[in-house]
């Protein structure tokens, strides 16, 4: 089936009407033959200027959403854009980027693309299309960053003088908190250090060693900062040799005395964290409670010592003080015993004296003279132990074991020698 | 000799294909004689196990064994959620620079081993394993990247690649290589001017694109991705239907220990690839958890109910990216579905649901004819390797070019109002212009006619159709009122904006006559029409661009 034309009674050949839809930009895939031709066809015998290839970079409808969209979309200052391009090095190149949030940060890649971004508004080209009779200045600047930022030598250059990127400490006499205002502090100067990763300033909660291992991290801090891009510029005059060498001399020195500055700040900045660190004191505290503690601990022994010392000191006192006691008393008792032997004594020489009356003198009744003076020669003879067992024996007796015990008592006197027979008037 | 191949790269599997000669692709099966090559690696003792050895490591040596690497290319270790579900095997630890490594004991050494590395000898396998095939080196490889990948993503792919021994010839997204091997199954598919979904359905992602063909070239108008979405949560759901049974039965847990929870995991994937084909399956495992083997069946009805609700999670992702191109699923002429889970029969059957009638559903369990939707993106990029093996490096980076590649795209058809009043498309939307197109009409009876060059307007045009009236005479009255009339929706466009008028004069009825148009670079529109015969003049004119 054809497709039939309306007629009709125009005579107008030609007639435009309206425009059409603005169209939309879009990748298309580079797969298949009929993109190879369409690239083909494109390129043919057809010269792109830089230009005309980032333009066609711009306002493509994105497929994918991109975190990074608006990458290089930060305006920059009037100040920055009229910055005198001889004296680029003076300008912020982040900013010129418009990357002035991502600095250090940024990536290669938001380089490339923020770097794009910058060329479509301020290439010359573009601003010569719109009528503007600006300089290519700006451009000029924004080239000169591309350059030292796509350069990792030069970048790392530009990088240690970037104090943009730097946290200030926090004002000394100000009121902080220490962790909010020394972190960042911390995190930004982390940066130059050679050595990665760096240990982080922490919290309160953080234990001893990590707060030691961070200020000993810091106290040996090696950073890689360098100041050649405060170099002053050579001139390239060969006629004045030795304005040449005297200026790569003071440049020499300058970059020495610069990196001498920097460590030094670095040593104040560590320094005056430990001085305010809340957990420094924190841990001095406590090790001052643990000094104590141990110290307590340390002394136990000898304090133990003492007390057994005081103790046994005591108890020998008490000892003493009761030997003391005990001999008064012993003193006391011997006399007692003394006395109540001297007693007993008597007693028994009175029982024994009594005995031989008691059983009237054996019936020998006439001699009693004699039977009692020789009883009271024995009981001369006699010692304690032979009274008393003799006034056992005596005591009840009768006539005849009272005789009988005096003249055995007679006998073991004899037999011991102490008795002379002779002397005996009776008990013979 | 050597040959360039087609490599496509998946956080579970990879697959390799070449073309041959006769346009044939041919895809690669390794030594093991797996076509979706698991990507993961194992280490035991001093022995390196690549593919399905590797992955069969995940019962006995998971601390050793690195899968699922492949999105962690050139990400940093803060970008990504190293706790992910599907972080099973070797778990990813942050590396010295940042990026994500893999802690691995290798011969009682420890050895730290970068995703670099690990993608470096995963591709020597693969490079092993094609040129074991072919029997020729290698020369150059086509690899495939999702769309989302970043650039410094396929940079560093690019460069691992390179390392590995396989020169990168270019990287193209698997959406569009995928579109690719479809297209080119059919004569002329390619320059049928029609808009797809590709929806590919891996084993922890998801991933869509709408994609319209105009004139052979394709341009991606909208994307999706669900990173966590895929054939895992399907096994997942499985196991734990076989978990609970069993626990049932033998009253021991197998989830507490990490050994029984991988072989469950592993046989779940074995019954679910089954059910794919036939309606039932059996399951068996031995010495699941406690000592008890476990040994049942389930049927695809019942497994289907158990994965509920990630499938239907996967037929609303598609659905999603339809919304996201600013369409509707009536401007959509046919759905691709790829990726492994694709296999899966209700995937595709709740897909075509959501899908008007005159939507084509691409998949196997709906057409028989269709090609595997496990290798689809394998075949693009071995096709797209053998159509630029003869190019040099600088003519493809010069293609690749933005200047070349963003092109501008027309955001309304345009085309021409008819005697009967329709609007005719000469170019459709979307068509990405320089482009030239050209039409044969006729005057039929009058002798002067118009060229009415119109935008053209969309419309859904609703046809009611009416239920058919039952052949029962009996219920033929009450029933009729119950039944919903069904209305059929189509896209139809209108003439909308006039752009402009050429007149054809002094003609003798039914000439044949064509009419014109060519979008140049500078997107002036040329429309132009003549008298298809010897001498004759044509009317020209210009339409700008708003
Ligand atoms: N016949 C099948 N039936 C059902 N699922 C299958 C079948 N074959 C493979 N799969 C599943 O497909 C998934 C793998 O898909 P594919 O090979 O496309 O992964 P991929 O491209 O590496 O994706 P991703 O990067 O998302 O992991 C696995 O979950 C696997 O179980």
């Amino acid at each position: 089936m054809s497709i039939v034309l309306p007629s009709t009674s125009s005579s107008e050949a030609f007639k435009a009407s309206s425009k059409y839809t603005a169209a939309v930009r879009r990748p298309i895939e580079p797969v298949g033959r009929y993109f190879l031709a369409h690239a083909s066809r494109t390129l043919r015998g057809h010269t792109w200027s830089e230009y005309e290839k980032i333009e066609a970079e711009k306002n493509v409808q994105q497929i994918e959403e991109n975190v990074d969209d608006d990458l290089g979309d930060e305006e920059q200052s009037e100040d920055l854009l009229a910055h005198d391009p001889r004296e680029w090095k003076s300008a912020d190149l982040y900013a010129v980027l418009g990357l002035s949030h991502l600095r250090y940060k940024a990536t290669e890649d938001q380089i490339r693309r923020a770097h794009r971004k910058q060329v479509l508004k301020h290439h010359p080209d573009k601003k010569s299309a719109s009528g503007g009779l600006e300089q290519d200045g700006f451009f000029k600047i924004i080239q000169k960053a591309l350059e030292i930022m796509l350069d990792s030598n030069k970048r790392q250059q530009y990088d240690s003088v970037d104090t943009n990127a730097d946290v200030k400490p926090p004002a000394p006499k100000s009121k902080y908190d220490f962790f909010e205002a020394w972190g960042p502090v911390f995190e930004s100067e982390a940066r130059f250090s050679k050595k990665q990763p760096v240990p982080s300033l922490g919290n309160l909660e953080s234990s001893k060693e990590q707060v030691d291992e961070f200020y000993s991290f810091w106290g040996k801090f090696d950073s890689w900062k360098t100041f050649e891009f405060k170099d002053e510029d050579v001139p390239d005059d060969t006629a004045n040799r030795d304005h040449k060498r005297y200026i790569e001399r003071k440049n020499v020195a300058t970059r020495k005395k610069l990196k001498q500055e920097d460590n030094k700040r670095v040593i104040e900045i560590v320094e005056r964290a430990h001085a305010e660190d809340p957990r420094i004191k924190m841990f001095k505290d406590a090790a001052k409670k643990e000094k104590e503690r141990k110290k307590w601990e340390r002394e136990a022994g000898s304090r133990k010592e003492a007390e057994e010392a005081a103790a046994k000191k005591a108890a020998e006192e008490e000892a003493a003080k009761k030997a003391a006691e005990e001999a008064a008393a012993g003193k006391a008792n011997s006399k007692k015993a003394k006395e109540a032997a001297k007693a007993a004594k008597k007693k028994n020489k009175r029982a024994i004296r009594g005995s031989a009356k008691d059983v009237d003198y054996f019936g020998d009744a006439s001699k009693s003279a004699d039977i009692e003076a020789d009883i009271d020669l024995l009981l001369e003879k006699f010692d304690d132990a032979q009274l008393s067992t003799i006034a056992g024996k005596l005591k009840d007796a009768n006539a005849d074991t009272t005789k009988a015990t005096i003249l055995g008592a007679v006998e073991e006197l004899k037999n011991a020698g102490t008795l002379e027979v002779s002397y005996l008037k009776y008990f013979s | 000799m050597s040959a360039v191949i087609g490599i496509t790269f998946g956080n579970t599997t990879s697959s390799i294909a070449v073309a041959t000669q006769d346009g044939k692709v041919d895809v690669i099966a390794n030594p093991d004689g797996d076509r979706s090559i698991p990507s993961a690696l194992s280490y035991v003792g001093s022995d390196e196990y690549h593919g399905t050895q590797a992955q069969n490591q995940l019962i006995r040596n998971a601390p050793n064994t690195v899968v699922n690497f492949r999105d962690y290319i050139g990400k940093k270790y803060e970008e990504i959620n190293a706790k992910d579900s599907h972080q099973v095997g070797a778990p990813a630890i942050k590396a010295a620079d940042g990026g994500i490594a893999y802690e691995i004991t290798r011969n009682g050494n420890q050895e730290t081993l970068s995703v670099n590395e690990i993608t470096k000898r995963h591709f020597k396998q693969l490079k092993l394993a094609a040129e074991d095939y072919i029997g020729k080196d290698i020369e150059g490889v086509v690899i495939t990247v999702p769309t989302d990948f970043t650039a410094h993503q396929r940079e560093e792919l690019t460069k691992v690649s390179n390392e590995a021994g396989l020169k990168v010839l270019q990287l193209i997204n698997e959406p569009s290589a995928a579109l690719l091997a479809h297209l080119s199954n059919e004569e002329d598919k390619l320059l049928q001017d029609k808009i797809y979904v590709v929806a590919d359905f891996g084993g922890i992602r998801s991933d869509a694109a709408v994609i319209s063909v105009r004139g052979g070239v394709l341009t991606i108008l909208a994307t999706a991705h669900d990173h966590g979405l895929g054939g895992s949560k399907l096994d997942a759901a499985l196991a734990e239907f076989f978990a609970k049974e069993f626990e049932k039965k033998y009253k021991a847990n197998p989830r507490t220990n990490q050994r029984s929870l991988a072989k469950l995991i592993a046989e779940s994937v074995v019954v679910k690839k089954t059910l794919s084909n036939v309606q039932t399956s059996t399951c068996s495992i031995e010495s699941l958890a406690e000592g008890f083997d476990f040994h049942t069946t389930i049927n695809r009805l019942r497994y289907e109910l158990t994965a509920r609700q990630p499938l239907s999670e996967m037929t609303a992702f598609v659905e999603k990216v339809v919304t996201k191109a600013g369409l509707e699923t009536l401007d959509i002429d046919e759905v691709l579905l790829v990726g492994g889970s694709s296999h899966t029969p209700k995937l595709a059957s709740n897909v075509s649901f959501i899908f008007p009638e005159s939507t084509v559903v691409v998949a196997p369990s709906l057409d028989s004819k269709a090609a595997n939707p496990s290798e689809l993106i394998a075949r693009g990029a071995a096709l797209q390797a053998s159509l630029i093996e003869s190019f040099d490096e600088e003519e493809v980076k010069e293609s690749l070019q933005p200047v070349v590649v963003n092109t501008q795209h027309l955001a309304k058809p345009i085309g021409i109002k008819t005697a009967d009043g329709q609007f005719q498309p000469i170019l459709v939307a979307e068509t990405a212009y320089p482009i030239k197109k050209s039409v044969e009409v006729t005057n039929g009876d009058s002798a002067a006619v118009a060229i009415q060059l119109f935008e053209g307007k969309r419309t859904i045009k609703e046809t009611v159709i009416e239920a058919e009236k039952s052949e029962d005479p009996e219920d033929s009255e009450d029933d009729y009122s119950d039944e919903e009339p069904e209305i059929k929706k189509e896209v139809v466009y209108e003439a909308g904006q006039l752009l402009a008028e050429l007149t054809l004069k002094d003609l003798k009825p039914n000439s044949k006559l064509e009419v014109i148009v060519n979008v140049t670079q500078d997107g002036t529109l040329h429309v132009s029409g003549r008298e298809l015969k010897q001498g004759s003049v044509a009317v020209k004119g210009e339409v700008t661009s708003a």
